[in-house]
Parts: structure tokens; sequence; C-alpha cells
């Protein structure tokens, strides 16, 4: 976990009063809600249907149990007693008020929790690995990089006000769980084949009306040149990207129309002239940003011990959600957990204060006081010994989130849609139920396999439908909501957009509809381990859509 | 149900302007003294473009009354009175249509 | 609108000189870059010249008259539109350009701090309330995480060097009377 310095709390006292005084200013009616609209989506501020909406920043999606505890208590306090995580690893609460925010805001400074820059035209969460720091899978922990272009790009005088919100995201393991092919930049970390740690640079992914994966435009940038490199890329973006179309803005356009040879080309001439300047990273640099990164003092302890060797053998449910929560930790004898927020019938993402103060405990007792929040919408305790595990379990299963569907059909990825969005054509929660009460048999879940379902109630895709390997998104068409189905999506490092099936489908039809699919790759799968979005590639639509829309046409 | 940010001004039936209240963002709905209501049933309801243009532009005038003041489709009837148009606006009257999660 | 120069409300030494009438000797004039694209002479001039450049036109075009230019004014056309902030930062660093470079168009209290860090050193501010309050607005951050040519300290150099961070004076040349 980061350790804020003197530096990092004073600038976030500075940036909560000088919010303080915009609220003032606003209420006092001496800034207009044209001036005031900027200024409030740089504080993850949005005006939503019923209330305002406070989007909290969790930094590549790590937290500490008094981070934790402090947002339930803004739920209590600020809120109706429950908040949301979402798809990029911030965290919502839907009803709050204007003129509370600046006292929450104050609250949340205490513990490094803000606003700052989780919406808006400016550069937002730099999103990572929820398992990073921990995953064997790494090459080394991103998170340092992370903060590293979070700090560069926090209030940054140039690029606060960009033609388009603007998405960072970075993995350092070969398996992708951070999407950054859908990312403005995305970052992988790896080494050469000369054994040098460095990136590869993509840009131009991107979700919403027209959707982009993003194409690289640097094979290997050495460590040194991060900063730099991506000061380049904003350089050329704030200039050239197109500010009279909202729809066009959006870097993904601008890398598409002059060509990615263009653009790399555009991006290398501004980089040369700046890359031996000021943001050229020494050593010392990047040490004093990485020496205040605290790990957890592990203790030596052997990998499996007996006891839950044991444990999986004789507890059949405790073995049902070691297989589906329960990961491989880099360190022996600890093991990383993930709580289920799909819990059947519930919102996906969203989790109670109760349930925030409860894993906080659980937190402190089990992970090093630490949580990671995943993209996916679940949480993660990422430093469990593991011959704690079935003690943690129980403890999980107390409180709701030891559902063992971990990337089953039922763990959902939803935005709020509707129901709170005011951008929202159509809900999204209601639908995500339903489909959670359809498969509420785990057996069946888990017959399934890995299936990840992505629901979003409008085309700004937060929900990131069009990587779902099934994907839902919800439009309006003659006042009534109807839902676009496509199927064959991912996120991860073999990205790829999905494809439509066919005619939307009205609301009461989505889960009959998800069914059909589920039940299509059930007789066609050629072993029951061929994974759904495995047999879609192989397969293509077709026999997906004349399952569906046979029954459908009347035939 | 065309996120009315973009609407383009057309009125088809009866309307009513609504908004946000600007302190904490309460959905209040414009009355015919100029001013705002939480209640649905206490809104102005006009039939034309150009008496709904009106009451928007007045409207958005007060910058500090209301937030993101637009039109909105209402449905009269005999028996209830005054209700919302669409789903937006029931969700918008009544809340979100699924259960919020209890703390305990 | 008001100017704004180290952080005071000051009088405008400089005309804006908009339409075809000839520029007169000696007056301090701000020309369009089309006037100055066509009378390239106006630079020859003893008194001082500037211009304004559009927010859309690559200020590489303006590079071969920088050591003449006493003044270039960018454009802000709405708040939102930060395209000026890049276009003075390669002004200043890139082209090393030292004469007063000016924000103009939809200039806001909350912009000033990003203006000032970027390269401008004065402001047409559009309210004259956040002109009157200029300098205490500038005073809100005292910590900056990234390195721009205003010379301010960074946190990261702070961080090196464990001194005592001391907001550096911004440019020198602004705090000089003309």
């Amino acid at each position: 976990m980061y350790v804020y310095d003197e530096f990092d709390w004073t600038f976030l006292e500075q940036r909560v009063a000088e919010f303080r005084d915009q609220v003032r200013r606003r209420l006092a009616g001496e800034l207009t809600e044209d001036e005031f609209k900027l200024l409030r989506l740089l504080n993850g501020v949005y005006l939503q249907l019923h209330a305002y909406m406070l989007r909290i920043g969790i930094p590549y999606g790590t937290l500490s149990s008094d981070q934790l505890r402090a947002l339930a208590y803004v739920a209590r306090r600020y809120d109706r007693g429950y908040g949301h995580f979402t798809t990029r690893q911030n965290i919502q609460f839907h009803w709050i008020k204007l003129e509370e925010l600046p006292d929450a805001m104050e609250y949340l400074g205490r513990v490094r929790l803000h606003g700052i820059q989780t919406s808006g035209n400016s550069i937002r969460n730099i999103t990572t690995d929820q398992w990073a720091g921990v995953t064997p899978e790494e090459i080394e922990d991103p998170r340092i990089w992370a903060e590293l272009v979070r700090q560069h790009c926090t209030l940054h005088p140039e690029f606060s006000f960009l033609p388009r919100k603007f998405k960072i995201a970075i993995t350092a393991a070969a398996h992708d769980r951070a999407a950054i092919k859908i990312h403005d930049i995305g970052l992988r970390l790896y080494r050469n084949a000369a054994g040098e740690a460095g990136f590869e640079v993509g840009v131009g992914g991107g979700l919403g009306r027209i959707p982009y994966l993003s194409q690289t435009i640097k094979r290997f940038l050495p460590k040194r040149d991060l900063l730099s490199y991506v000061e380049a890329i904003l350089r050329v973006y704030n200039q050239y990207g197109r500010r009279d179309n909202i729809h066009k803005a959006r870097i993904k356009i601008l890398v598409h129309q002059i060509g990615v040879e263009k653009f790399a080309q555009e991006v290398e001439e501004e980089w040369q002239g700046i890359k031996d300047g000021p943001l050229a990273l020494a050593p010392a640099a990047i040490a004093e940003i990485a020496a205040r990164f605290r790990y957890p003092d592990y203790e030596k302890l052997d990998g499996n011990p007996d006891s839950l060797t044991s444990a999986r053998l004789t507890d059949r449910a405790f073995a049902t959600w070691f297989n589906s929560a329960v990961s491989r930790h880099k360190v022996p004898g600890y093991a990383i957990v993930t709580l289920s927020l799909k819990p059947e019938g519930g919102t996906p993402g969203d989790a109670t204060a109760a349930q925030m103060e409860a894993v906080a405990d659980l937190a402190d007792r089990y992970s090093f006081g630490e949580i990671r929040v995943g993209h996916e919408q679940n949480l993660v305790l990422p430093h469990v010994r593991q011959r704690d595990l079935v003690e943690l379990w129980h403890a999980l299963d107390a409180i709701g989130v030891a559902v063992p569907n971990i990337n089953l059909i039922s763990d959902i990825i939803a935005c709020p849609g509707l129901d709170y969005c005011s951008l929202a054509n159509a809900r999204s929660i209601p639908v995500a139920q339903e489909i959670t009460r359809r498969f509420r048999d785990l057996d069946t879940a888990r017959s399934l396999g890995r299936l990840h379902i992505n629901i979003s109630g409008c085309i700004n895709a937060c929900g990131h439908h069009h990587v779902g390997h099934i994907g839902i998104l919800g439009v309006e068409k003659n006042g009534e909501e109807y839902y676009q189905v496509t199927i064959g999506g991912r996120a991860d490092e073999k990205a790829e957009l999905g494809t439509l099936i066919g005619p939307a489908v009205p609301y009461a039809d989505v889960a009959d509809v998800v069914e059909d699919i589920a039940a299509a790759y059930m007789e066609l799968r050629q072993r029951p381990d061929e994974l759904f979005i495995d047999a879609v590639k192989r397969l293509g639509v077709e026999p997906f859509r004349e399952r569906v829309y046979a029954a459908r046409q009347g035939g | 149900m065309t996120s009315p940010l973009e609407q383009k001004l057309k009125v088809k039936g009866p309307v009513v302007v609504t908004a946000n209240r600007l302190r904490d963002g309460v959905v209040i709905y414009r009355t015919a003294d100029a001013g705002w209501t939480t209640d649905l049933a206490a809104a102005v309801v006009v039939t034309t473009t150009p008496a709904a243009h009106e009451l928007l532009k007045a409207a958005v005038a007060d910058d500090v009354g209301a937030v993101q003041p637009y039109v909105a489709p209402v449905e009269l009837t005999p028996d209830r009175g005054v209700l919302p148009g669409n789903l937006r606006e029931r969700i918008r009257v009544g809340g979100p249509t699924i259960e919020l999660p209890l703390s305990a | 609108m008001r100017l704004v120069k180290a952080g005071r409300i000051v009088e405008d030494r400089f005309v804006h000189w908009l339409d075809d009438v000839p520029v007169p000797e000696g007056a301090a004039v701000i020309v369009p870059h089309g006037r100055l694209a066509a009378e390239p002479d106006l630079l020859r001039r003893s008194a001082p010249t500037g211009v304004i450049w559009p927010n859309d036109r690559k200020v590489s075009d303006l590079a071969p008259y920088v050591d003449r230019l006493a003044l270039i004014a960018l454009v802000f056309p709405v708040f939102k539109d930060g395209r000026a902030f890049s276009q003075a930062r390669i002004l200043r660093e890139q082209y090393r350009f030292a004469g007063e470079l000016r924000a103009t168009g939809q200039v806001l209290r909350d912009q000033f701090v990003f203006m000032l860090r970027a390269g401008f050193d004065t402001f047409e501010v559009t309210k004259d309330s956040d002109a009157a309050a200029f300098a205490e607005t500038i005073r809100r951050y005292s910590i900056f995480y990234q390195p721009t040519g205003d010379g301010r300290h960074t946190a990261l150099t702070a961080r090196l060097n464990r001194a005592p961070v001391v907001a550096a004076p911004v440019r020198e040349r602004t705090l000089q009377e003309t």
C-alpha cells in the first residue's frame, strides 16, 4: 500500500479546501451551473436521476481497512447505507447532497480518499490487476508505476481540459485482469528478450458508441521513459483530439482517423523533444515512490497446510467455495481470496455499510488490513494465510460474500442503469437480478463454467458490454426497454469485441435469451471443459442466433 | 427514455418542466408561480411547444433553484391526476425499481 | 474584462488591433495571425507587437517569430477547451518564448493556477470578481506533482532533497514593472 507523505497530504487538503469554496460559490449563485459542472465533475460529482452521485477513486483498486471503514461511514452518514463498486475499481454513492459534499470530502480526505478526476474530461483512475503485488504471474508489482502515473496526472496543468475522458490501465501479468486493451492508454509491463523490464504501450482502446481495441504504438518502452512518453501521447491528443463532437472526441477516434502509424509518429516526434528532460525517471525517483509502498511482513509458512487439505476433502461446501474464490499467492502458505458481491437477486457490485465494516475487520484480522477492488465489481482479500481460510470462509459466508460464483454466469458485471443514471436508456440491475435467479443453481452455473455477462444500460458502456462473453445493451424503442445481445467479447489479453446475435429483445425476454444461449452452448460444446468463449470462437454466432431467434420469430 | 439532455423540444402532449434541486439533488417540478415543488401533482402542466419553451427558459434562468431542467412528458388521468409520462419519470418519482440494500 | 498581471489588475499597454487600418507608429498592438502573416514587417517596428494565435493552429508556425514578438495571446474559446495549455508549454519550453504570454477568451478563476503553471503571465479575465480574486486564488496550491517550465519545485524534487517546499516565485519577469 502506498503511504502518503507530507506533500500528498498538503495537496489533498488544498484540493478539499478548493472544492469547499467552489461549492460555496455555486450555492451562493456566484458560479453558474455551466461553470460549476466541470469543476464538480473534476471531483467526481455527477447529477443523476434522483440525487447527486459521488464517485470516489480507489487508486489501482487498493484499499486499506481504515479507508473501507471511512467509506462505510460516508454511506451511513451521507448516503443510504450502501455503496456501489464500479468497473474502474472505484466506488459510487448514489444519494449525495451537494451541500454536504465538502464535509464528506473532508472526512474521506483524512484517509487519503477523494474524487479527484474520477469524472469529467480528465485523466481518470489508473486501474490495474486486482491481484497486483501478490499474484505469482506478474513480473513485478505494476502499482508502483500506476502511482507514478497517478501523481503525474493529478491536476496536471496542461491536461485538465482534454477533449474527453482519458483512461489508463496497466498490467504486469501475461493474463490481463486489467482489460488494458479497452483503455485509452494500456500499459503492459513485461520482460523483453534481453530480460529487461519495460512497457508495451497501446493507445486508442475504448468502448461506448464506437468501440475500439487499443493498438500498440511502442513495443518496448524503458521504465525511465514512462512519464515522458505518456506526456507526449497526452500532448498530441490534447491538441488534435476533436472538440466539435462529444461522440468523436476520444483518442480512439483520433488514432483511427489519422492511422496508428501516423499517430505513433506524432507521438515519437513530440517525445524525442522531451524524453531527456525533467520527466526522465531517474532510479532515485522510482526508488522514492517504491519505498513508500509497504508490503506485509509475511510469515515463513509451508504451502498447503494439512488442515487446509483436510478441510477441502471433508467439507464439501468449503471445497466448493475454495475452488471458486481462492487463488494462488506468490508467497508460500498464503492465498488470494475473492469476495463475491453478486448474490442471487442482488445488485452487482453493491455492498452495505455493514458489509464494508465487516470486510474491513476481516481484512485487519486475515489480510494485513488490505482489500482490493476488481473491475469485475468484486472485492479481494489479497494476503490470507491458507490455514485461516476455513475460519475466514465462515465469516464471509455470514456476511453474504461467499457465494461460490466467481467468474460464473451469475457473476455479472452491470452498470447502475436507468434505476439511477440520467444517461441510461434502460435498466440493467433488474435484468442482472433475474439472470441470477434463473441460474441460482450453482451446479448448473458450475457446469457452464467461466462465463462473463456484462450489462450496460446505455451506449456509454460503463458495464463493458462490448467485451462480455455475453454482452447486453439496453436501448429504447418506442418508449419501451429493449436489449441488444452480443456474444464472443472478451476483455483479457485475447480481447475481442462481441458480435450482435440479432434484433433487440424486450425487457421480459432477456433472461430467456440468456438461458437459450447457455442451452445452445451446452449442446454444442465439444467437451465439458471447452469454455463458452472458446465454443463461440469455434462455432461463430450463427448457431446461437438460430437458437435464440427461431422461437421468437413465431417459427 | 432517450436522455432528455439530447432532446429537441417538440411537445406532443401534456408536459411539465422538471429538474433537480441544487443543494441536494432532489427531483423537483416547475410550478405555475415560477417556483419549484417536489410534488408532481402541484406542477404546472402545459400542452404546447411555445408554452413549454417559455416554462423551460424561465426554469433554466433559475440557476440557483434548480439544476439541468428539461421538459418531461406526463399523463393526465381523470382519477389519479398527473402521472409521470414514461419510465424514466416514473423512476424519478418512485425511486429505483429495485429494492435498495438494507444496511444493518 | 480585466487584465491581470503579476497578481494585480493592471492597465493594458497593448491595444487589440483587429481591422485592416494601418498600425500606428509607436503603439503596442496585438494583431490577428492573418495580419502578421500578411505584414511580417510589423515585427520590425520598434514598438512592441503581439499576435493572437488561434488554438487550432500549430504553434510551430510561430517559431520563426518568437524572438521578435513581444506578446503572444492564446485563446480559450470556452474554458473547457484546453488546447492553449499545450500551446503555451510548447512556446515556453520548446521555443523558449520569453515575451508576454497572455490568456484570452473565457478565462475563469478555476483555471488560473493551471494557466500560470503552463507559462501564461497575463490574463484577460472574463469576470471582474475573478480578476480581483487572482492573488488569493493562486495561493490555493503549494504542492505540484508535475514539472512544467514555471520553475516551481515539484513534490518529487522536494522529496529527493527533502527540502522544505517553498513555492518558487513565478518566472521573474512578471514581477518586474514594465
